[in-house]
Formats: structure tokens, C-alpha cells, sequence
């Protein structure tokens, strides 16, 4: 790796190499493709906000792995209920 | 005492499952250990050429579970270490002259007689490697520091822990120290992080490997080869001894020292 290839920020290939596998090693462990896992985060999204209201934008989603176990992990920020109040003067309707 | 039976497997082919054996083999014989090695690679069989012992071979694995011969007729004695014993692969059979059954026996009428069988899997995850790892206590994953290899391993451990054979144990065979310094190659740590199991050796690339296969005299038998040496700390570590892992990533020559020094790596 040369020093010009460092200053234009260009990426070790060791370090390539091994971000590759990271997902690639996710996908083949729990047989879940990226379109699958994507489909995964529209429904659990759709699940969660019949229930609370969530901020998608600021939602983290993905999976991780600790030794050999894989973990789906989701962090979704609530709104807060009076922010909620706030920006929708309107009662909700009852179901 | 009854023998540990170990199975070397890796998934992908090429990344020396086969020199890993006799390599292995060599050393723990050296040692003193009564060693049996199988080629369980029916109708590919190398291990023989390896060992250089290719030219002594009258009857094969399949005569023994077919029948035509006696367990003893089969085993072929190394000259040069007499408690070293190797049974050969069949040349003209497939995998399918095999069973795992047929190799769990095999085993055990071998377990009295040494302190280890060590079978030399096929590549892949099909019927030859199911029958390699069938009657392992053990099973060693060899791999390179290369994506695919990492990859194939990664799959066959799943396997493993499937089976209740163990997650297994790492050796990861053909580490460049020098383009694991430039960062062009996956380092042991890296291929760790990513397989999560033991490890239980790292051997560098050393060309000595294939001088050695060229003579049929596998390098743990020369004293001043690096990558014998990885091979002798494996074998001292598969009779559980604690032997450090070699320091083959710091710099070797002054150069990449004075750049080490000067924060370049």
C-alpha cells in the first residue's frame, strides 16, 4: 500500500477483506439475504409503530456477532408522547 | 491407553489439509507417539506422495472394508519412523465405497494398537467428509488468510457444531508476516475475530513446504524450517503440552523495524 494511496484515503485490502466477510459471514450463518433482512425491518417497523410512534430516520438496525451466536439487534428512538401532543393538536381517533 | 482420533478438514480445497496430516503425523511420530494416518480422500489419494510412501502400497482402504485384507496388511510402516503407520485412499473407487460406519469401525479396531489416527478429510461438505469427521474426537479446521478459504471454514464449523463434533480447531496455514505487515492480508487476529474457535497453530508460507511434498519428506522433519517448527508446536500442543505461538508478524528485517519505528506500520 502506498503512501499516495493512503493520502487518497484508498483502504488497506486486509481491511477489505475482512469487512467483506463480516457481512458475508452474517448472511451465511443465518441463511438471511440482504433482501430478506430489509423486508425484516419494514415489518418491524410497521409492528412497532401500530403501537408507539418512532423515529425511522434515527433508527439503528443490524445485525452483530458475539463469538459465533448472531444477534439481531434494533434500537428504535420513541417519540415523546408530548412532542407527540405537540405536533398533532388533534385527538387521536379510537379504535 | 486408547488413541485420540483427530479429523483435518478445511471445506475449500488447496489450502494443505494433506501436508497439515503428514506434517502432523511426522512430528507426533518423532515424538515418540505411535501415530496411524488415513487418507480418507477416495479416489484422490495424496497423502501417500506426501509421506513418499507411495511405492509400498499393495492394498488400500477399501480392500480392508470390502474384505480382502487384513487392517495390518494395509497399514504401510514409514522407514524412517517405525511407530508411524499410514492407510491409503483407493485410487479407482469414489466416495461411496465408504460409509461413516465403516470408518467409526475401522477406528476403533485401530484405538488399542496407537495414540493417534489421524484422518485426512476431503474438501467439500459432501459423503467423504462426513465420513472424515464421523469418528473424530477431535476435528483441526485448516484455513489460509484469504476470503474464500475463511469463508468454506466458517461453513464447515457450523457443520461441525451441528454434528456435536466441537466448534473444532483453527490452524491457519500459508501466513505471509510480510503482507500481514502491509496490511495486504488478513492477519491471525482478523481470521479469528471472524471464525470465533480455537486456535491451535498459525503457519507462515514457507517454501520449504513444497521441497519438502517435492522429496516426499514432510518439512517437520527438518529442524530448520519455520514452518516444521509450526507444525512440531502443533503437534507438542495435540498432546497437550504449552507451547507459545511464534512471533511471525513483527518485523523481520531492519528496514520494516526502522519504519516500525518511525510509525510507517
Amino acid at each position: 500500500m502506498s503512501f499516495l494511496d493512503k493520502l487518497f484515503g484508498k483502504k488497506n485490502s486486509a481491511d477489505s477483506a475482512k469487512e467483506r466477510l463480516q457481512l458475508v459471514l452474517i448472511h451465511d450463518r443465518t441463511d438471511l439475504t440482504p433482501a430478506e433482512l430489509e423486508s425484516l425491518r419494514d415489518d418491524l417497523i410497521a409492528t412497532v409503530s401500530r403501537h408507539v410512534e418512532i423515529d425511522v430516520t434515527a433508527m439503528q438496525f443490524g445485525m452483530e456477532h458475539d463469538g459465533r451466536t448472531q444477534r439481531l439487534v434494533a434500537d428504535i428512538p420513541i417519540k415523546s408522547a408530548a412532542r407527540r401532543r405537540a405536533s398533532s393538536s388533534r385527538k387521536p381517533k379510537a379504535r | 491407553m486408547t488413541a485420540q482420533v483427530i479429523t483435518v478438514t478445511s471445506g475449500k480445497g488447496g489450502v494443505g489439509k494433506t501436508t497439515a496430516v503428514a506434517n502432523l503425523a511426522v512430528a507426533l511420530a518423532s515424538n515418540g507417539s505411535r501415530v496411524v494416518c488415513i487418507d480418507g480422500d477416495i479416489g484422490l489419494r495424496n497423502l501417500d506422495v506426501i509421506l513418499g510412501l507411495e511405492n509400498r502400497i499393495v492394498y488400500d482402504i477399501v480392500d480392508v472394508i470390502e474384505g480382502r485384507c487384513r487392517l495390518k496388511q494395509a497399514m504401510i510402516k514409514d522407514k524412517r519412523l517405525p511407530n508411524l503407520h499410514l492407510i491409503p485412499a483407493a485410487q479407482t473407487r469414489d466416495k461411496n465405497a465408504v460409509s461413516a460406519s465403516d470408518m467409526t469401525r475401522l477406528t476403533k479396531d485401530l484405538r488399542a494398537e496407537c495414540d493417534f489416527i489421524l484422518i485426512d478429510s476431503p474438501a467439500g461438505i459432501e459423503r467423504g467428509f462426513k465420513n472424515a469427521i464421523a469418528p473424530a474426537d477431535r476435528v483441526l479446521v485448516v484455513t489460509n488468510p484469504e476470503v474464500s478459504a475463511v469463508r468454506d471454514a466458517d461453513r464447515v464449523i457450523g457443520i461441525l457444531e451441528a454434528e456435536d463434533k466441537g466448534p473444532g480447531a483453527l490452524i491457519i496455514n500459508r501466513l505471509n508476516p510480510s503482507l500481514v505487515r502491509r496490511q495486504e492480508m488478513l492477519s491471525a487476529d482478523d481470521v479469528l475475530d471472524l471464525l470465533a474457535i480455537e486456535l491451535i497453530g498459525i503457519v507462515p508460507e514457507d517454501e520449504g513446504v513444497l521441497i519438502g511434498s517435492n522429496r516426499g519428506a514432510p518439512v517437520a522433519l527438518d529442524p530448520k524450517s519455520k514452518a516444521g517448527e509450526a507444525f512440531r508446536n502443533i503437534a507438542r500442543r495435540l498432546k497437550g503440552e504449552e507451547v507459545p505461538f511464534l512471533d511471525l508478524e513483527s518485523g523481520s528485517s531492519l528496514w520494516e523495524r526502522i519504519q516500525k519505528l518511525a510509525g510507517r506500520r
